[in-house]
């Protein structure tokens, strides 16, 4: 450190004072503390994640459909299906209107009034709590179709999906260097050509990485599908029924008083941990070989 | 691609658009007095958001008052004292510890955090600082300071990865750093949802996003529907305020250090 240079030569062996080196490692001590603290109870989240629900997870929970109130037995697999099928939808939606829309603020909106627009509002978009997405959603579709629907709560999921894979794609696409393009300008491809199998396929794993975010952040979503999706005890497959979630059915048997439910709704969140988990490893995975091919 | 750079402003006007409309009943029953007034009563039909905003306000400040301490000591911790091969482990962790979905942090609230509360650390606070009157009544586990503490549980490692950045100067990504006011599912799982005002923090409470959580979908007549997207579109206001606001001081402060070295 460049204050050492200042001290004069007849000082600089002179001791520390006690008063300055019990402050310092107690600064130290209390940041140290600060982190136990922190990683006290997240550990605490995991531990008991794990030990409860590889406990309570057994091939019926996972092909059963919920037995009634206080009847031993039963499972999540409606459950886990309709979680499956209401991301699908979402994703269906999401997905390619948010990589359009980072393909529009990168490659045609770059410092233009309205891209920065653009770009603002996705960053707005992205801190409404999910909550409100769901009485947004609620009012789309749950009101024009009549009923609670699978649809309703995919569209609520795809809402929150979009702006992050807008700026990620938009982040992504940004690091692919101004020479590709041109290169591909100058053998007289055109630029929506130019865009679509030059820039994006350079930032591919870039993308996918922002749209497997964006799938982790939604997949646990509980808030915005209590009165979209609402839950279903029973299989669903179509778009306009109620539709049963992991996370709808977690927090339903979190907060009821059999005991039963208690043991399934841990074991549900370990599944969901793992889906959640699993999507944020591959994305580790993916970013770990660089964003680019080539560029990084 | 210009479609669906549209289709982005489309949903934020729609999002305005329906918790406009969709509140109008309300706001013209109640009007600016709708945020002052402390009854909720559908079935007489009069409606009052002062309890929820209370309980969104006070949850989240007592998340804060823990929260920001921690979060700051462990920021410290990684950026000036920790090896590196623990810098990557604790950023890991904080990454893996931001995607566990809220309803899991409710279920191990309601299920470990709340009768670890129950026994020992209310009737602890009772006695040793019952005499402030913010640790009185019986200890029910469930009530503000439960929801506080989970809360602060949750976003601890977003403001220590935002100190981090802040003391580093620099800047990774923008992130929701209001997650503490619009947060549902952990907060409705253990606040005790009842619309009142308490000094002690042992007592429920009700936040506003909890209470759309609870009741919106069972919501009978227009007026208490209304009443339920009101204090949604309150809820958007303030936490579009406050994110904006977070996001310009992180600018202004990132922007105005010069960067440093050992980042």
């Amino acid at each position: 450190m460049p204050e050492n240079m200042m001290i004069p030569p007849d000082f600089a062996d002179a001791p520390i004072s006690i008063w300055r080196r019990s402050l310092n490692s107690l600064v130290t001590l209390a940041a140290i503390g600060a982190v136990i603290l922190v990683l006290l109870p997240l550990g605490a989240v995991f531990g008991y994640l794990i030990y409860k629900g590889i406990g309570s997870i057994n091939w019926d929970f996972l092909t059963q459909i919920p037995k009634p109130p206080g009847e031993p037995g039963g499972g999540m697999a409606n459950a886990i299906g309709g979680s499956v099928y209401i991301l699908l939808i979402a994703s269906t939606f999401g997905v390619p209107l948010g990589i359009g829309a980072g393909i529009y603020l990168s490659e045609y909106g770059r410092g233009t009034r309205f891209g920065n627009l653009v770009r603002f509002t996705a960053d707005v978009l992205n801190g409404v709590p999910s909550i409100i997405v769901g009485i947004v959603a609620y009012g789309l579709v749950v009101l024009s179709q009549g009923h609670f629907s699978a649809l309703a709560g995919g569209v609520a999921l795809a809402i929150m999906m979009v702006p992050t894979i807008t700026r990620t794609t938009e982040e992504m696409l940004l690091l692919v260097p101004q020479a590709v393009r041109e290169a591909a300008y100058g053998l007289g491809v055109s630029r929506w050509r130019t865009t679509l199998s030059i820039t994006l396929r350079t930032a591919t794993s870039g993308v996918i990485t922002g749209v497997m975010l964006a799938f982790a952040r939604v997949a646990g979503e509980t808030a915005p599908l209590l009165f979209t999706a609402f839950g279903n005890q029973y299989w669903n497959w179509k778009m306009n029924q109620p539709t049963a979630a992991l996370s709808l059915q977690i927090f339903t048997y979190a907060i009821s008083p059999f005991d039963e439910w208690h043991r399934q709704a841990w074991a549900g969140a370990l599944i969901l941990i793992v889906l959640i988990v699993a999507s944020v490893g591959a994305v580790r995975l993916v970013a770990s070989r660089g964003m680019l091919k080539g560029a990084n | 691609m210009l479609a669906c750079a549209l289709s982005v402003l489309a949903l934020v006007g729609l999002i305005v658009y329906e918790l406009v409309t969709k509140s109008s009943l309300s706001w013209h029953a109640f009007g600016w007095k709708f945020f002052f007034r402390s009854e909720w009563d559908p079935v007489n039909d009069q409606f009052g958001a002062l309890p929820f905003v209370y309980g969104t306000l006070v949850s989240s400040a007592l998340a804060l008052l823990i929260a920001v301490p921690l979060a700051i000591g462990v920021a410290v911790y990684i950026t000036e004292m920790s090896p590196r091969w623990l810098r990557g482990a604790l950023a890991f962790t904080t990454e893996l510890l931001a995607a566990i979905p809220s309803v899991i942090y409710g279920l191990w609230a309601i299920f470990v955090l709340v009768p670890l509360l129950r026994q020992y650390v209310q009737p602890f606070l009772a006695r040793s600082l019952g005499w402030t009157g913010l640790f009185e009544g019986p200890p029910y586990g469930i009530g503000m300071l439960a929801a506080g503490i989970i809360l602060a549980i949750m976003v601890v490692p977003i403001i220590s990865s935002i100190t981090r950045e802040v003391m580093t100067a620099v800047p990774q990504q923008q992130r929701e750093a209001v997650l503490a006011l619009g947060e549902t599912m952990a907060v409705t799982m253990v606040i005790g949802n009842r619309p009142e005002i308490a000094k002690s923090l042992f007592a429920p409470g009700y936040t506003m996003a909890s209470v759309i959580a609870n009741e919106f979908s069972e919501a009978t007549g227009d007026v208490y529907l209304s009443a339920l997207v009101e204090v949604g579109l309150a809820l958007f206001i303030v936490t579009i305020i406050v994110n904006i606001l977070a996001q310009f001081l992180v600018w202004t402060v990132t922007r105005g250090t010069p960067a440093r070295s050992h980042a």
